[in-house]
């Protein structure tokens, strides 16, 4: 990696690439100003980040391997990069913000030949984390960039042999994958016993199949990420599924929330006079503020108590608390109502549900950002850090950043990921958030249609406990290989992630005692999905560390700006209002994310406008197999939010591989 | 500034899309003269296809290139194998559909699908199902579509079950659409007809065969069947008791087969040597094969309406060839023959009686439940249940106030009286833009409850006072009615109809808003008028009166008429016949 390629001057340069940062890079190149913008892991996203199955083994490994190692200071090489009235002030090369990290395989373990030895590889690291696979790190996440840029064609004709023994025909295997789409659609849920065993190897032989992000969120369709996709014209690079069923989880039951007049309609679980009685309430919601009579009174009671003057039932108001405005029992009246009126604004936008989830996974909204950014002159590098500040001693401004090649590159702000500045931040409060992945083999509700995106809001198990939401995908949500689920599980942390989570895993699935082990004939349980692969983790929630403002969390120079977060509510809003804050304190005269000019509208001149790497034409050519094209999939297909927007073509966009990959991405509903 | 993208001007970018729409237009203009002079030559080749489809993907309105390209495509018919015309016309099809996503309201796109579907050899309607189901999806309201698809249906024989199931699905996404369940309506009889268990005086059987398409109507479903549809249109109107499809349908459900037609009623009086005869709906007695019968000899006789000159009207009256009745002493015979509906009905009239009549009379079962079914009181009455507790919910809502006044009415309209008025206040209150339709109808019902009390009592003297009547209807009912009372109401006319009160000797009609007495005509018995308090102004609006030959009692006081001068002399002149006049 030569470094003399980066150009010294940046008006931005932006460390970390979740979606905070990535909005402000995407911001602040669209009005014209430089920017570098630089992570130092080989992905993109940083906390936002989701993974194949495969990557995110590859993941856990460098996680773990990770742990104890030391960060060396090259304090030498930059010393001298320094001046008189400057000082430095040094990067965090420890940037971990996972922590309680557990892997658990129930699938089993018996394998097809080929897979023989890999698995027998792999399954024992789990138990001894330890051991293994350091070295191949950061290879084989290279690797796995190499075969997502060479996209589907390799693979597809080893799924058609696999599983349901189709023509290997290249030409066909669009239909092919169609075909067998539909097939597994149709066999899958009626007659269990011709569903296939899913093995260990099956997922690590299909795992490019799976998006698995480590922050799992729903985009309200009415919330201000939706608006600034539209507003900024980002939507134009991704696509969404829109979450199908709400489902609550009372007395150890699913059942399904009705919560659009459809569903009202449709609901079988409720009586007509229940009917009314939701519809009314929720009407009420809709515009409460206009009857202030009707809830005033009721101002200073909790949230549950006024459902409960409303006359609701057991059953309305457990739906409306948990399901609908997803609040605790200690919210308040009007924060209920408040919460209640977003979800149903959000409602009928574009499906009964009020939530839109990305295709590919929510790994792929920085990404989207990022793209915006690239498009109009935004510089980029992975596994590329900052070594230090270079700190004006008169001003206490930071000058510029001296990166991870020694290189002096100066900027008029700094924008950094919480992670990189940790030992700058005062108070030592830490907040985690519990996480659990499983991988599972049917849907915790099943239905006609085993296509479901599923939203479950789980109230608290114990007194004192925190409710968890839980998010079902399918594998038409890109995110899983076909005959699998992948449930995603959110709480605020009581204790680590295995114990917050697992007493609702084992009440609500069915986790093998050995892998492989299946329940017996007649079993209570035997409706229950099988946990095939388990993850938890506990994330940091760094979502109260205030390090925009005036830097009161942080000890930092006045024009470096801390993106913290994520924080652990259902929706985005957080990361997207932080971002426009921090935008408005670099360029307060700036339109934050205006709209992106159509194609046919940008005048191309002959020569490239003057300075380096302010064209279009200049992008990331510094790492190799790290630019934004070789990432995800995603990226290329349409909004489903904005069908008139057309593709931006600009001449840099269009790299072969991306033309191929176009060709063959899967095919949408 | 430095390093931002350059972008056009808005006035660049309007200058630009200006000269593409010139380019665009010089081409069309192009195209369509070149069209039109190879239609005059009368080519008929794939170049004028090609042609007039270019213009037609811009522009799928234009009626005169569709015309010219079915000219072409029915020549190709005869030039062209079968297979070959098939996958001419399948081009034809890609090429309407396309057209159709462009503009999926276009009359000319839709039309000429129907028509090239209908030419083909062998068309493919599940395509075509297909198609018009993603149409739907798009808009539930593309009445082109539901038109096209209803031919489809029919085209292709669709199973009406599946049909059903289609309403389902489109009532499932969203209820708020009248077309669906309206089609729901036209495939329920169909599919679960009412058993065939005819009333009793059915002249003919119901059509005994219900044909194998949606498009035929016939009217009632199985009960079981409407047991389902209930359930399924109450979870509609108390998801949302605003939306009026699913009440609409609702009263669908609940409303009952048109009446009969028939004979109702025979009316003979020897004074005037007068017949009149009652229909149960309006009919031209002229044209409709009335045959009259007098103790077994056919009469020629000419039907007069009432009111006079209205072409429909469910009363008819005509006058015997003098002598033919006259005689007290004699007994008479009267059959009338309805040929058209192979219906009759006979009236005796004995010796030493004036008159004599033949009817049935107005029950209750009979005639005021038409709005309602007469489906077993116990499902009407779970359904009031139903009703009033949604309004104990919903206390302002007038679809769920007007159904339960009309349950009411079907359960027992006298009983429920007194609340149905409450009711009807309540509706005038919430819904106050159709207070008058609220008062008409309300008007009607207290009518009809007079009449049934009327019945009961077996009295030919209707008396309705101080209740509020706005309107006055159901008058052939009253076809028998000696004595009428309708003092102290709202009424602001006496409507032409009124002139069906063949028998009527006494009117009061003091206290009303009265202008016009437009009806007061043509009535042979009349002999008493009281008009005490009401809006007569001018001798015109008397002149009504005059064809009332035995009218000589008036009374006109505290009209505002009696303000004329010369009001004596005037009225002299208008009615001889008044000898006893109030001013």
């Amino acid at each position: 990696m030569a470094s003399d390629n980066l150009p010294s001057e940046f008006d931005v340069v932006i460390l970390g690439t979740g979606l905070t940062e990535s909005i402000i890079a995407s911001a602040c190149s669209r009005v014209g100003q430089k920017v570098l913008h630089i992570d130092r892991r080989n992905y993109y996203s940083s906390k936002w980040a989701g993974f194949n199955f495969n990557s995110l083994l590859s993941w856990i490994e460098e996680h773990k391997a990770q742990q104890g190692a030391q960060s060396k200071d090259d304090w030498a090489e930059w010393r001298n990069k320094l001046v008189d009235g400057e000082e430095a002030l040094l990067i965090s090369a420890d940037d971990s913000f996972i922590a309680n990290l557990e892997v658990f395989c129930y699938a089993s373990l018996e394998a097809e030949e080929e897979e023989k030895e890999e698995v027998a590889e792999a399954a024992p690291s789990f138990a001894e984390p330890e051991e293994g696979t350091k070295g191949e790190g950061e290879g084989s996440l290279d690797v796995i960039q190499e075969t997502a840029a060479t996209g589907e064609t390799q693979h597809t004709p080893v799924d058609g042999v696999q599983e349901e023994g189709v023509s290997q025909d290249a030409s066909q295997e669009d239909e092919a994958e169609e075909k067998k789409d539909q097939q597994e659609d149709s066999t899958a849920s009626p007659v269990k016993e011709v569903k296939k065993k899913i093995t260990y190897a099956h997922l690590v032989k299909e795992g490019r199949r799976f998006n698995i992000d480590l922050v799992s969120k729903m985009i309200y369709s009415r919330g201000s990420l939706v608006d600034l996709l539209i507003q900024s014209k980002v939507s134009r690079y991704t696509e969404f599924k829109i979450v199908t069923r709400i489902l609550t989880y009372r007395s150890g039951r699913v059942e399904q929330v009705p919560c659009s007049r459809a569903d009202v309609f449709a609901s079988k679980q409720l009586t007509m006079v229940e009917k009314r009685m939701l519809m009314k309430f929720l009407t009420f919601c809709l515009d409460f503020e206009q009857h202030p009579e009707e809830y005033k009174e009721a101002s200073d009671q909790l949230f549950w108590e006024f459902l409960q003057t409303k006359k609701l039932t057991e059953n309305l108001q457990h739906f409306v608390l948990y399901s609908i405005a997803m609040v605790t029992k200690e919210a308040r009246t009007e924060d209920g109502l408040k919460a209640t009126q977003h979800f149903l604004r959000c409602l009928g936008r574009y499906g009964n549900t009020p939530f839109l989830f990305p295709l590919y996974g929510l790994g792929e909204i920085p990404q989207c950002f990022c793209r915006m950014s690239a498009v109009f002159g935004g510089i980029y590098c992975l596994r590329h850090s900052v070594q230090c500040l270079v700190v004006d001693k008169e001003t206490n401004s930071c000058k510029a950043v001296i990166d991870t090649q020694g290189q002096r590159i100066s900027c008029t702000h700094f924008v950094v990921e919480d992670g990189f500045v940790r030992e700058q931040w005062k108070s030592t409060d830490e907040r985690y958030i519990s996480r659990a992945v499983l991988i599972t083999d049917r849907s915790v509700l099943p239905a006609d249609s085993e296509q479901q995106i599923s939203l479950l809001t789980v109230p608290p198990l114990k007194q004192g406990g925190s409710a968890v939401h839980m998010v079902e995908l399918c594998s038409s949500s890109m995110t899983c290989m076909p005959g699998t689920f992948l449930v995603h599980l959110t709480c605020s942390s009581k204790g680590t992630a295995q114990e917050d989570l697992e007493p609702l895993v084992s009440k609500m699935f069915y986790v093998p005692p050995s892998p492989g082990e299946e329940l017996a004939e007649g079993d209570e349980r035997s409706g229950q999905p099988t946990v095939l692969w388990a993850l938890y983790f506990n994330m940091l929630d760094t979502s109260r560390m205030d390090g925009s403002s005036s830097n009161s969390g942080f000890d930092l120079p006045s024009n470096v700006h801390v993106c913290i977060g994520p924080d652990v509510t259902l929706g985005c809003d957080f990361s997207i209002k932080l971002a426009e804050k921090i935008f408005r304190q670099l360029l307060p005269d700036e339109e934050f994310c205006p709209p992106a000019p159509d194609p046919e509208d940008i005048i191309y001149e002959g020569e490239a406008p003057q300075g380096e790497g302010s064209g279009f034409e200049q992008e990331t050519p510094k790492t190799e197999g790290s630019s934004l094209q070789s990432e995800g999939e995603g990226l290329e297909s349409q909004s489903e939010i904005e069908k008139e927007a057309g593709e931006m073509e600009t001449p840099a966009q269009k790299a072969p591989e991306e033309v191929l990959k176009e060709d063959t991405s899967p095919s949408e509903e | 500034m430095h390093g931002r993208v350059k972008l056009k001007s808005t006035a660049q970018q309007e200058e630009e899309k200006r000269k593409e729409r010139e380019k665009k237009l010089k081409v069309y203009v192009a195209t369509r003269d070149a069209c039109f002079n190879k239609r005059k030559d009368g080519a008929m080749d794939d170049e004028a296809l090609q042609l007039t489809q270019q213009l037609l993907s811009a522009n799928p309105d234009f009626a005169t290139l569709w015309n010219y390209r079915r000219e072409i495509l029915m020549y190709l018919e005869t030039v062209k194998e079968e297979d070959e015309v098939q996958k001419q016309y399948d081009a034809e099809l890609v090429f309407l559909e396309a057209c159709l996503r462009v503009n999926p309201k276009s009359y000319g796109c839709w039309y000429h699908r129907g028509w090239v579907c209908g030419r083909q050899p062998r068309p493919n309607w599940v395509r075509e199902l297909a198609l018009c189901d993603e149409c739907l999806a798009l808009d539930d309201r593309n009445f082109h579509c539901w038109d096209y698809r209803r031919m489809v249906v029919k085209a292709s024989g669709v199973p009406v079950e599946q049909e059903l199931q289609f309403t389902d699905r489109l009532i499932g996404s969203n209820f708020s659409n009248y077309s669906s369940w309206h089609y729901r309506s036209t495939l329920l009889p169909l599919l679960h007809p009412q058993s065939p268990d005819p009333p009793a005086n059915c002249p003919h059987p119901p059509n005994s065969s219900p044909p194998n398409s949606p498009h035929t109507h016939s009217h009632r479903v199985c009960e079981e069947q409407l047991l389902k549809e209930y359930e399924l249109v109450q979870n509609a109107f108390f998801t949302d008791p605003n939306d009026q499809s699913a009440w609409f349908y609702y009263r669908w459900l609940l409303g009952r087969a048109e009446r009969e037609e028939m004979i109702s009623c025979v009316y003979m009086s020897r004074e005037g040597e007068r017949v009149v005869v009652a229909f149960s709906r309006p009919v031209n007695a002229q044209t409709v094969g009335l045959m009259l019968v007098l103790d077994g000899q056919l009469q020629r006789v000419e039907w007069r309406s009432a009111p006079p000159s209205v072409r429909h009207t469910p009363v008819w009256i005509c006058e015997l060839p003098p002598g033919t009745i006259s005689d007290i002493n004699n007994e008479h015979n009267l059959t009338v023959h309805w040929t058209e509906k192979h219906t009759q009905r006979e009236c005796a009239l004995y010796s030493s009686r004036p008159e004599s009549w033949c009817r049935d009379s107005a029950t209750d079962q009979e005639l005021f439940r038409s709005e309602l079914s007469v489906e077993k009181t116990s499902v009407l009455q779970s359904e009031l249940t139903s009703c009033n507790q949604l309004m104990e919910l919903e206390p302002e809502n007038k679809w769920c106030l007007l159904t339960i006044v009309l349950l009411m009415r079907a359960l027992d309209p006298l009983g429920y009286e007194r609340q149905t008025l409450v009711h009807f206040e309540k509706l005038k209150e919430v819904d106050s833009m159709r207070t008058s339709y609220y008062s008409d109808l309300c008007s009607k019902f207290m009518i009809e409850n007079t009449i049934l009390k009327m019945e009961y009592a077996e009295v030919r003297v209707f008396s309705i006072s101080e209740k509020n009547l706005t309107t006055l209807c159901h008058l052939d009912q009253l076809l028998l009615v000696t004595h009428m009372n309708l003092s102290s109401n709202q009424l602001s006319r006496i409507p032409p109809q009124f002139s069906m009160l063949q028998c009527l000797e006494v009117l009061e009609v003091k206290d009303n808003l009265i202008e016009s007495l437009e009806g007061l005509s043509n009535l042979p018995k009349l002999e008493e008028l009281c008009l005490n308090n009401n809006q007569i102004s001018k001798i015109s609006q008397l002149k009504p009166l005059a064809s009332c030959s035995k009218l000589t009692r008036l009374d006109l006081r505290d009209n505002p008429i009696t303000k004329m001068d010369n009001l004596q002399t005037e009225l002299t002149d208008l009615l001889p016949s008044v000898t006893d006049l109030m001013l």
